[in-house]
């Protein structure tokens, strides 16, 4: 018990507590966005293409920024994204399929780039991450994610919204929609490439999708997907961190489980569940 | 004259909407042929086609929602791709709504309110009096207000939107079948608006395919199939020799 102790009183220990909350949070208020846009497939699939991106700038330049990663996810993401369009639009092939094509081969061939770059633990924390070496600098990045975020969807939350609920009708009444679109699109990179530290390549999107399902599951306010998914989002990362450090398991799958386990318990006791209501049919 | 749908009007002079010899394709196809069309506020018009005869293919090119081949769309001599200030109003059919959407009936027509609020501003009380009445005149207030969009039936989705495009107080309301879905009380009740709409000077455009209750809600109709085949006032157009040039015409020539 002392050892634990010991281990929460460290100073990296508390950083990651820190990051912990705020990439739960980001990540679990854009997630009531992801949610509303229907887009779990398609980020499923940028999250696993920023690993290839990011490890490009990494043997091009030879370090690790947060400014290369941005840049290498996002050339990445577009490649694939406009890639799974082209293959999708000239053939029979539907976009899912498309899509699962080229992400299941980005991830396998950034993890063959990885060998370059990365051997043993570190290549660990690149697949499943690593929130426990988070250093000073990068919890100033999360904390101006999180503002941006925050900042950025409560002064646009209504044409947010109208986009999301009705694009035509939108533009119709003028909301500059495509515009809307390039902001959610930023904010959700920006809340990956938080989680990509936490979780890592393989389970970032588990972060930006779970918490808002969680909050669908008992709310009907379209705000309360937001807010209550970015409690839920940092409750069950540092509940997680805690968890790991008591149990000796990895962090990043353990900040998953925790949101999987939460998904769980939301699906069975919620109102909105299908669980519930098909209880409540059968017994009447 | 009287001045409701907020704009004046120059000495009694009617706004114009007119449509210039319009042709819109999809991929290599035209699906709109030359279309001219001219409509003044005050009037109900209806567009009236076959499937296919491109009449939410028109609406959306007013819109601006699909790109236009050649001809162009003026609003009181503006462009209309240009009146993205709430002059318009747009009921398409709703293909494109997540009906999982966590969001009441009077959410819903609260966005109608856009083009007022913008991003910032606050929901104000003449805000909330043109949702209420537009809640009452489709018949959506009291408890079926406090709904989920989810739980509505079908027509009653069809009246949420109704009343959120009433809401929005536009100068046109450009309406792709508005009476799908409604039970015979609520089409009467939806006949009345449509001309109280009129009478308050809007411009009302709407595709529409009941024949029978055409020239009572209706000024005017455009019979068109890909291009136009007849255009007038109700008695003049709807005879049964427009009716069939535009029903049997092989939709795929």
């Amino acid at each position: 018990m002392s050892e634990i102790l010991d281990i929460i009183s460290m100073p990296f220990f508390k950083r990651a507590l820190v990051a912990a909350a705020l990439i739960g949070f980001t990540n679990g208020f854009v997630s009531g966005f992801v949610l509303l846009r229907r887009s779990a497939l398609s980020l499923s699939a940028l999250s696993h293409t920023m690993l290839p991106g990011i490890v490009s700038v990494v043997l091009i330049t030879g370090v690790l920024t947060q400014l290369g990663a941005f840049v290498g996810s996002m050339i990445a993401a577009l490649i694939v994204g406009l890639a799974s369009i082209m293959v999708s639009r000239g053939s029979k092939i539907p976009q899912g399929t498309a899509l699962a094509i080229f992400y299941t081969t980005a991830i396998a061939l950034g993890r063959i780039m990885l060998e370059y770059v990365a051997t043993g633990e570190d290549l660990e924390s690149w697949l499943f991450g690593s929130i426990l070496s988070v250093g000073d600098s990068d919890l100033y990045v999360f904390f101006g994610i999180a503002g941006i975020t925050l900042l950025g969807s409560t002064l646009f939350m209504r044409p947010i919204l109208l986009t999301l609920f009705e694009p035509s009708v939108a533009v119709v009444q003028g909301v500059p929609v495509r515009l809307v679109n390039y902001f959610l699109f930023t904010l959700m990179v920006m809340a990956l490439m938080a989680s990509f530290q936490a979780v890592g390549a393989v389970l970032s999107i588990g972060l930006l999708v779970v918490p808002g399902a969680i909050m669908a599951m008992f709310t009907n306010r379209t705000r309360w997907l937001f807010w209550g998914g970015g409690l839920v989002g940092a409750t069950g990362g540092v509940t997680a961190v805690l968890l790991s450090v008591i149990f000796n398991i990895p962090t990043g799958p353990a900040i998953v489980v925790v949101l999987g386990g939460l998904f769980l318990i939301a699906y069975i006791t919620g109102p909105n569940s299908g669980f519930r209501r098909s209880l409540t049919v059968k017994s009447t | 004259m009287s001045n409701s749908c907020g704009h004046s009007h120059n000495d009694g002079e009617k706004h114009t909407l007119s449509v210039n010899n319009l042709s819109v394709a999809y991929r290599k196809e035209l699906v709109l042929k030359d279309i001219s069309l001219e409509a003044q506020c005050g009037r109900c018009l209806a567009l009236v086609g076959p499937n296919g005869a491109g009449k939410s293919t028109l609406l959306k090119a007013i819109c601006g929602l699909v790109k236009r081949r050649s001809g162009n769309i003026l609003w009181s001599g503006k462009d209309a791709l240009k009146c993205r200030d709430g002059e318009f109003a747009y009921l398409p059919q709703h293909d494109e709504v997540n009906w999982d959407f966590p969001i009441s009936v009077r959410g819903v027509v609260e966005m109608g309110r856009y083009p007022q609020l913008g991003a910032m501003k606050k929901f104000g009380e003449s805000d909330r009096v043109a949702v209420q009445q537009a809640l009452e005149l489709m018949e959506m207030d009291g408890e079926l207000a406090r709904r989920q969009i989810s739980e509505l039936s079908g027509g009653q989705k069809q009246r949420a939107f109704i009343a959120r495009a009433v809401a929005q107080q536009a100068h046109v309301l450009l309406l792709d079948e508005p009476f799908t879905g409604l039970d015979h009380d609520h089409s009467a009740n939806l006949a009345r608006l449509l001309r109280r709409l009129a009478s308050e000077d809007r411009l009302v455009l709407a595709s529409h395919h009941d024949l029978g209750t055409l020239s009572e809600i209706f000024d005017d109709v455009m019979i068109m199939n890909q291009e136009v085949i007849a255009s007038g006032t109700c008695s003049e157009v709807v005879t049964k020799e427009n009716l069939g040039s535009a029903f049997t015409h092989n939709v795929n020539e």
